[in-house]
């Protein structure tokens, strides 16, 4: 396998783990909301406050977090940027 | 100013743009103690902020190519993302979101994670490869990839489609808020409006257009969490609302029982006379619905949300501007933060909002109390002129219960800041950051839509020989009838903010999404499948649409598939539709191949350069 395939592979891996998370926070959850949402967070009923402002915040993390690994993983097989580009 | 130096010298410019920007506001606030009028504040701030972006458009303007549709490239990463957020979270975010959660509640929160989770996709899916492209539009990739005019022309339709079913949306918004700051009727406000958006855009295109958004950006979201903060301060709720509200959604669902959650009947809203738009508190403010229906309505909406995110070409081709694709991916990031800023936000807001209305032992309380004192309040008075709120005493007994109080939802923004007894500053700066949150959607939009029409219908389609001088006059041209088409239809009023901003959605992911994603993601995907997919996804979502609205067949939603919900008949469609026909067609050729595989890492010059 070429470096660009291995590249690849490795990307669209990456991919698939960002959007099963992505899939857990915008809908697996809300799937449970009406179970859920007896518990408490922060004083918020928990389905509530997911779809107020938690699920929110994890996308945020969650595409930081996808944003520095994919660099790394370009980086790691030589396809990383110059700053100047 | 903006020769070299400009990039390196953001920081500086914009932090003195936001200091200058809170001491305007704070010599609004001893205008307002000398003495001068409510009105002449409002007008102060809208003219003020206008003026400054029309500045910026001018300083901004061009006439490099490469300039015009892409800002030369060198957004830096964070600034990007504060200029898509501005781009992003238009009036109806601005104004009629707070609304939306007041009256809707939990079900109607959809929208908060449909209009955040979609950048999950653009990050993953398309942002850093749309950039490797080097396209200029939209079109400009789906054209490149798939080959030839014919799926560029269909990649236009949608767009157009998509784009203009939005701005109309957005000069509504402004022209509504021209309309009320500076006291003119709405048709003379719509106009306005465009005037304003106009002066951010023409002479600088995308490179204007940026550095007004960035701008509008910190005006909207100063304007959005200063009254917050200041209310939940205010009341004692908290000092960091955000965390800190537990107790009053609490308080506000024991108010409910407490008061009783009633839905009027149609007949009784009638004969009343509440005025069309008007609404009551008649959904549980925390309380999630229980039953599969309930969640698969939740569910389907956010899908609709987030994949129509990822498909809408005003958002997608600013991430065409970053100088690398490392900066794109991270730009996303930076962009979903600064929406998350104020989408967080809007569900405090309505909080706030509700409890200063409802609870009996705040003194802003007005639920319970006698009807004619409530109609003596200065603020009641002047909204109910302003057929803004409405209160009808269906019982008779003159005290005003929870069902008989009745607020169009962009009051919940517009007039919180009175219903809580801020200063009136406050509420001329959330007019402000309203007209910023519309104006900088709308400049988006028709951008958008006028360099569709001018690269990929008038450069690649009718005239490819073109010389630059001709393209960006032909550009500019073709911006001024978009925005003066959008203004004429947003001036007969045909639908109201939020349906028409859904259904941009749902077109988009309907006819674009699929032929976006696949064109990076499966190399087997060819221009005869791509055509095939935009044109029947686009044909079954809008037969669709045309069927179950109530105000054109009005059938019954199949599995609770409604009229905001439409792009989930349209997409599916569009895939197995684009998989089956590029299938049965040729694959494509050596050199497209060896194009997607260029695509897919970032290093290396782009595939479309910098001037084409």
């Amino acid at each position: 396998m070429s470096n660009k395939e291995k590249h690849w592979q490795k990307t669209r891996g990456h991919m698939f783990v960002t959007l099963a998370l992505w899939a857990f926070f915008s809908m697996v959850i809300f799937l449970f909301g009406y179970e859920i949402n007896s518990m408490s967070f922060l004083g918020y009923p928990l389905a509530y406050y997911m779809t107020a402002q938690g699920s929110l915040l994890a996308f945020v993390i969650i595409i930081f977090w996808f944003a520095n690994k994919q660099e790394k993983i370009d980086e790691e097989f030589g396809f990383g940027e110059k700053e100047d580009n | 100013m903006f020769k070299g130096g400009f990039i390196q010298n953001l920081p500086k410019i914009y932090g003195l743009y936001t200091g200058g920007f809170l001491v305007f506001i704070i010599l609004m606030a001893i205008a307002e103690q000398a003495g001068a009028s409510a009105k002449s504040i409002g007008i102060m701030f809208v003219a003020f902020t206008v003026a400054i972006y029309a500045l910026i458009g001018y300083l901004s303007r061009t006439v490099q190519v490469d300039a015009y549709y892409l800002a030369g490239r060198q957004v830096p990463t964070v600034f990007n993302g504060m200029a898509t957020a501005a781009d992003w979270m238009s009036g109806a975010s601005f104004v009629a979101l707070a609304g939306g959660v007041y009256f809707g509640g939990y079900s109607y929160m959809a929208f908060l994670v449909g209009w955040t989770g979609g950048y999950v996709l653009v990050s993953t899916l398309l942002a850093p490869y749309l950039r490797k492209f080097g396209c200029y539009t939209v079109p400009d990739f789906i054209g490149t990839r798939y080959g030839g005019n014919g799926v560029r022309f269909c990649a236009v339709l949608v767009l157009v489609l998509a784009s203009f079913t939005y701005v109309t949306a957005q000069i509504n918004a402004t022209g509504t808020i021209a309309a009320r700051a500076l006291g003119i009727p709405f048709e003379a406000g719509v106009w306005v409006g465009l005037v304003s958006i106009l002066l951010c855009s023409m002479l600088g295109g995308m490179r204007a257009v940026t550095w007004t958004q960035v701008a509008q950006y910190i005006v909207l979201i100063v304007a959005y969490l200063i009254p917050v903060f200041w209310i939940s301060n205010k009341i004692g709720a908290g000092v960091f609302p955000h965390l800190m509200l537990g107790d009053e959604v609490a308080r506000i669902t024991e108010l409910e029982s407490q008061f009783g959650l009633t839905k009027n009947s149609a007949a009784d809203i009638k004969a009343a006379g509440v005025p069309g738009g008007l609404k009551s508190i008649a959904v549980a403010h925390a309380g999630v619905g229980a039953g599969g229906m309930a969640v698969w309505k939740y569910i389907s909406l956010a899908i609709c949300m987030m994949v129509g995110t990822a498909s809408l070409p005003h958002i997608l081709m600013r991430y065409f501007t970053t100088p690398s694709v490392k900066s794109a991916r991270k730009s996303v990031a930076w962009s979903l933060f600064f929406i998350f800023l104020l989408y967080s936000s809007a569900p405090m807001l309505a909080t706030l909002s509700k409890i200063s209305l409802m609870d009996p032992n705040l003194p802003t309380g007005i639920i319970g109390k006698s009807i004619a004192d409530v109609n003596s309040i200065e603020w009641v008075k002047q909204w109910t002129s302003q057929k803004q709120v409405f209160i009808a005493d269906f019982n008779g007994d003159g005290i005003l219960q929870l069902n008989e109080w009745f607020m169009r939802t962009g009051v919940v923004v517009l007039a919180t800041p009175e219903v809580a007894g801020l200063p009136y500053v406050i509420s001329g700066l959330v007019a402000a950051g309203g007209m910023a949150a519309a104006m900088s959607t709308a400049d988006g939009l028709v951008l958008a839509i006028s360099n569709a029409l001018s690269h990929d219908v008038y450069f690649n389609m009718i005239d490819p020989k073109a010389d630059v001088r001709k393209r960006l006059i032909v550009a500019r041209v073709l911006l001024v009838v978009v925005g003066a088409a959008g203004a004429y239809i947003a001036s007969m009023r045909i639908t109201s903010i939020l349906g028409a901003v859904a259904w941009a959605f749902d077109f988009a992911m309907s006819g674009l999404f699929f032929p976006l994603v696949l064109g990076v993601w499966w190399k087997r995907a060819t221009k005869e499948g791509a055509i095939a997919g935009i044109l029947s996804g686009l044909a079954a979502g809008t037969m669709y649409l045309i069927w179950v609205y109530p105000k054109f067949m009005g059938n019954p939603a199949w599995l609770g598939i409604d009229h905001l919900r439409f792009g989930l008949i349209g997409a599916p469609v569009c895939l197995v539709v684009m998989v089956v026909v590029s299938l049965m067609t040729k694959a494509p050729d050596a050199a497209t191949q060896r194009m997607v595989d260029e695509v897919r890492v970032p290093s290396g010059r782009s595939i479309l350069g910098r001037q084409h």
